[in-house]
């Protein structure tokens, strides 16, 4: 579909409409008598008028310039998108689920109550935590509610010092960017050459001004940090607590689990690891799990169950507060509870199995031909350099051309600490076929690079549009018709 | 094997043995043996397809659901009409398999419907700015007050009291971790007191005000609004965008910010989420705003074409200095919306919002003639309305839930010295038959 598309308000046409209302059979009167002047509105909206046809051709038409996993291979590392299963999207949409409302008493609401207690029940079992709250509406939403967790606990002890959020540099922008959002001061540490918390570094660093460490495991470059243990026992010896970033749960799963590695206090995203679908960027899910001595901190309110009646607890005093105006995103966590009931136990060890598997395999094979910084086994996904200072293209170039040949590019220039960098997680839910013709394709663009440089500064060429002017686009906004 | 898992066991073999490694517990080798997790994990066993539909349906079936019982709950969650095609759209899976659309150019589907999402609520706000959503209405408020004082870098916020009691928590929550001031603007008859509007002053960042408010009233906004920029303090408005078919819109009151919760475009109420916030501003302050926005650009042949632009402000670019850390938009429930104002148009959302309107104040005067519902509050209001009840309110409850009735919030839930007051909501969906089945349990309660 490369024809020129206009917008929905290009269609409009005056008298053209698309809905259908049933006559209001109230005794009415004019309504300015219910609604004085000066409270009118003045000004008329420009809103499309067309009919049900046009509407439904231009979003199917619009949807034909996306590419989604159903589409084909979308091997973004950090953000596992792996297939979401048809099944989540029915369960969520049931009747019984998606037409209730938040405020109907408890004792009408029974289901959804006991769905949201099982599933925090799970993830706990999951991660080894204590408790979930899952109130977050997102990932970074998580990160936000577990270091209002951490100010808490340490206002709690009156311990008013500890002003400092410890990160490694290989983090997503989104730790740093929560340290910011409750107040704290950032520290970013060097990784070691293996791509691991440096531990001297992070010595260097603990004191009593410590919060708190947010580490990301594995790590944005796909490794499992070695030095484990021992990273949480010198946060907590140094008085600070330590988050888990979980982006990355779907390399763990049935393998370890952050509790028994020391962590305070986890994130999970369950658009990546439990499969609901990214939706073009949200809605998502970022439920929180924290140890027991966290627990009451969790924001209010939560789930309980009394003797299989189940019912909300407000009555929470340390609670950081509500984060969310209702309970979080429903429909998102009903997905989740669906894929977990059809894993089961041996399902998500299996997904993990074969997802580290999937990674270990293609970078096996793209060593041969790419240059790999940090060699050594991966868990979910792994970073290599695109090109190299020689190469008349860059990593982007590459990423372009990828458009070509009808797959999704890997994350590109993150983490930071690679030059060129490749970050690429296939997932479990990709075959053996899959991957071999993901590696013929990246070898047939270096070839391609080497040989004919322009070819891949011109791409993409067969897409709906070709490159963008990012720079225009931010110059001089046009963010609306 | 299993059904989302495609290795064969001679696929696993092959791959294992390119890798250089014996089994699969070999590439788990670098997790340090007191770490491994030695057992099953304490979970059922995965089941078919379909059981999984057995559980879920049975699960569902424990909810009452609003397709059985006619509902006067409202708010913040609204049960107004969806059309057809809004779920037919969005349940396209080349829209919700689809990451942020950090590669434009196979992903305009996503990036225009973005833009017209944006385009739209502009237009419906007046704002110049809107963008791509946030979480909820909640969170978007709380956003809001965090980007204006970013923008003015004064510290206190002042908020109406007569603003959603949720929403005034979870301001609560992020103003106490930011360390804002966070001053209620006192109430008086359920709008905000005109006389307590001096303490909007020099050191205010921002004044926030829900119109129409938790109570269903709307707010004198052009007496608060002259206060706050006499004081060149921002005015953010709370506002529902289906009111805004006839009410006067922020724009029109000059608001620097608009926020908001967006589920009545069409998003399901799903017991509370996901939903839309959005968030909206002015020219000037478009580059203090938090999340995505998208912007219209061309291509390397002069094709017009839309990307995520001013990426400046986000976590991703600027991590400890972004404008906040949200590195999502509800991009799904966003699509929702533009294709439920599509549908709806101009006239639509007029028409819905006229017979929500008048619905409710149907429902008011027949609740009044019935003499068990007091008045509470004097003034013009728009779908929501409060009546105080002679008789206890959890009665009322039961005896209505006995009829397949969802009755209107009981106050007292959300906010306390409140007793037997309750928060009717009425939408366009509410016939009149409807609405006097309502009363007529009421009335026979009280014999």
């Amino acid at each position: 579909m490369k024809k020129e598309h206009k917008m929905i308000i290009d269609l409009s046409k005056e008298g053209r409409v698309a809905y259908a209302l049933p006559q209001n059979d109230v005794p009415t009167k004019e309504w300015g008598s219910y609604l004085p002047e000066e409270f009118q509105r003045k000004t008329v909206p420009r809103l499309p008028e067309v009919y049900e046809v046009d509407v439904v051709r231009h979003y199917t038409n619009l949807s034909n310039k996306n590419y989604g996993v159903d589409t084909g291979f979308y091997p973004l590392g950090s953000c596992t998108m792996k297939y979401n299963p048809k099944i989540n999207e029915d369960m969520a949409s049931l009747d019984g689920l998606a037409k209730v409302h938040p405020y109907q008493q408890e004792s009408t609401v029974q289901g959804s109550l006991e769905l949201l207690y099982d599933l925090g029940e799970k993830l706990s079992e999951i991660t080894g935590m204590a408790a979930f709250s899952l109130q977050p509406a997102a990932g970074a939403h998580g990160e936000l509610a577990g270091l209002m967790m951490i100010k808490k606990y340490h206002e709690g002890r009156k311990d008013s010092k500890r002003r400092k959020i410890i990160v490694p540099d290989s983090s997503h922008g989104t730790n740093p960017a929560t340290a910011t959002a409750v107040g704290y001061d950032l520290v970013e540490i060097k990784s070691d050459n293996m791509g691991g918390v440096n531990l001297e570094a992070l010595r260097a660093e603990l004191d009593d001004e410590t919060a708190g460490l947010m580490l990301t495991n594995p790590s944005t470059l796909g490794l499992f940090e070695r030095n484990i243990s021992k990273i949480t026992q010198m946060v907590h010896d140094a008085g600070g607590l330590v988050y888990y970033d979980g982006a990355n749960l779907n390399a763990i799963m049935g393998k370890t689990r952050p509790g028994d590695m020391g962590f305070d206090i986890i994130h999970l995203n369950l658009h990546k690891t439990f499969t609901t679908p990214h939706g073009g960027g949200g809605p998502g899910a970022g439920p929180v799990g924290v140890t027991k001595t966290l627990e009451p901190y969790l924001p209010y309110p939560t789930v309980q169950n009394k003797n299989g009646s189940y019912g909300f607890d407000y009555d929470r005093p340390q609670s950081i507060g509500r984060i969310m105006a209702f309970h979080g995103q429903f429909g998102v966590l009903a997905r989740a509870y669906t894929y977990i009931l059809s894993m089961g136990s041996d399902g998500l060890k299996q997904v993990s199995e074969a997802a580290v598997l999937n990674a270990n395999y293609l970078q096996s094979k793209l060593k041969e031909h790419f240059h790999l910084p940090i060699d050594t086994l991966c868990k979910h996904e792994f970073v290599l350099s695109g090109t190299s200072q020689l190469s008349e293209y860059r990593t982007l170039d590459m990423a372009k051309r990828m458009l070509d040949y009808g797959i999704h590019p890997p994350t590109v220039y993150f983490p930071l600490i690679i030059d060129e960098a490749m970050m690429i997680e296939p997932t479990e839910t990709e075959s053996l076929e899959t991957l071999d013709q993901f590696v013929d394709i990246m070898v047939k663009i270096k070839e391609e690079g080497e040989g004919n440089p322009a070819l891949l500064h011109n791409a993409p060429i067969s897409t709906p549009v070709r490159r963008l002017d990012e720079a225009k686009a931010a110059r001089k906004p046009v963010v609306k018709w | 094997m299993n059904r989302y898992i495609p290795l064969t066991k001679e696929d696993q073999t092959h791959m294992l043995k390119q890798i250089g490694v014996d089994g699969i517990d070999d590439l788990f080798s670098d997790i340090p043996d007191d770490l491994k997790l030695n057992r099953k994990l304490n979970l059922p066993d995965g089941i078919s397809e379909h059981e999984v539909r057995r559980k879920m349906t049975d699960i569902s079936k424990k909810n009452k659901n609003l397709d059985d019982f006619i509902s006067f709950l409202g708010a913040g969650a609204y049960d107004h009409y969806i059309p057809s095609v809004v779920s037919h759209v969005a349940g396209r899976s080349e829209f919700y398999t689809s990451y942020t659309p950090y590669q434009p150019e196979i992903s305009q589907g996503t990036l225009q419907y973005i833009f017209e999402f944006q385009s739209m609520m502009s237009e419906l706000t007046g704002m110049d700015v809107i963008n791509a959503s946030m979480y909820d209405g909640a969170t978007a408020t709380a956003e809001a007050a965090i980007m204006a004082m970013r923008s003015n870098n004064r510290n206190k916020i002042i908020v109406a009291a007569t603003i959603h009691p949720a929403t005034l928590a979870v301001l609560k929550t992020y103003c106490h971790f930011r360390e804002i001031d966070l001053v209620v603007l006192p109430e008086k008859q359920g709008r905000v007191d005109n006389e307590q509007l001096s303490c909007i002053d020099g050191d205010t960042s921002a004044v926030i005000v829900q119109s129409p408010n938790f109570y269903g009233l709307i707010e004198d906004v052009s007496t608060i609004e002259k206060t706050t920029h006499d004081n060149k303090a921002l005015l953010i408005m709370n506002v529902d965008p289906i009111s805004l078919g006839v009410l006067k819109s922020p724009g029109e009151y000059k608001a620097d910010i608009v926020a908001g919760e967006g589920q009545g475009l069409g998003i399901p109420l799903s017991f509370g989420g996901p939903y839309l916030g959005f968030i909206g501003t002015t020219n000037k302050l478009m580059r203090k705003m938090p999340g995505r926005i998208c912007g219209l650009t061309e291509d390397i042949e002069g094709k017009p074409g839309y990307v995520l632009t001013l990426q400046a402000r986000e976590q991703h670019i600027r991590r400890e200095k972004a404008t906040s850390n949200i590195c999502s938009n509800q991009s799904l429930c966003a699509l929702r919306a533009v294709v439920y104002l599509s549908t709806m148009g101009q006239k639509g959302l007029k028409e819905v919002a006229l017979q929500s309107l008048s619905k409710a104040h149907y429902a008011k005067e027949q609740l009044l003639a019935t003499g068990v519902m007091k008045e509470v509050h004097q003034g013009p209001f728009f779908k929501e309305f409060v009546l105080e009840s002679t008789l206890d309110a959890a009665m009322i409850e039961e005896a209505l839930l006995k009829k397949r009735i969802i009755g209107p919030l009981r106050i007292e839930k959300l906010l306390e010295n409140q007793k037997n007051r309750l928060l009717f909501a009425v939408t366009e969906k509410r016939t009149k038959d409807e609405i006097d089945q309502m009363v007529n349990v009421i009335r026979e309660v009280s014999k």
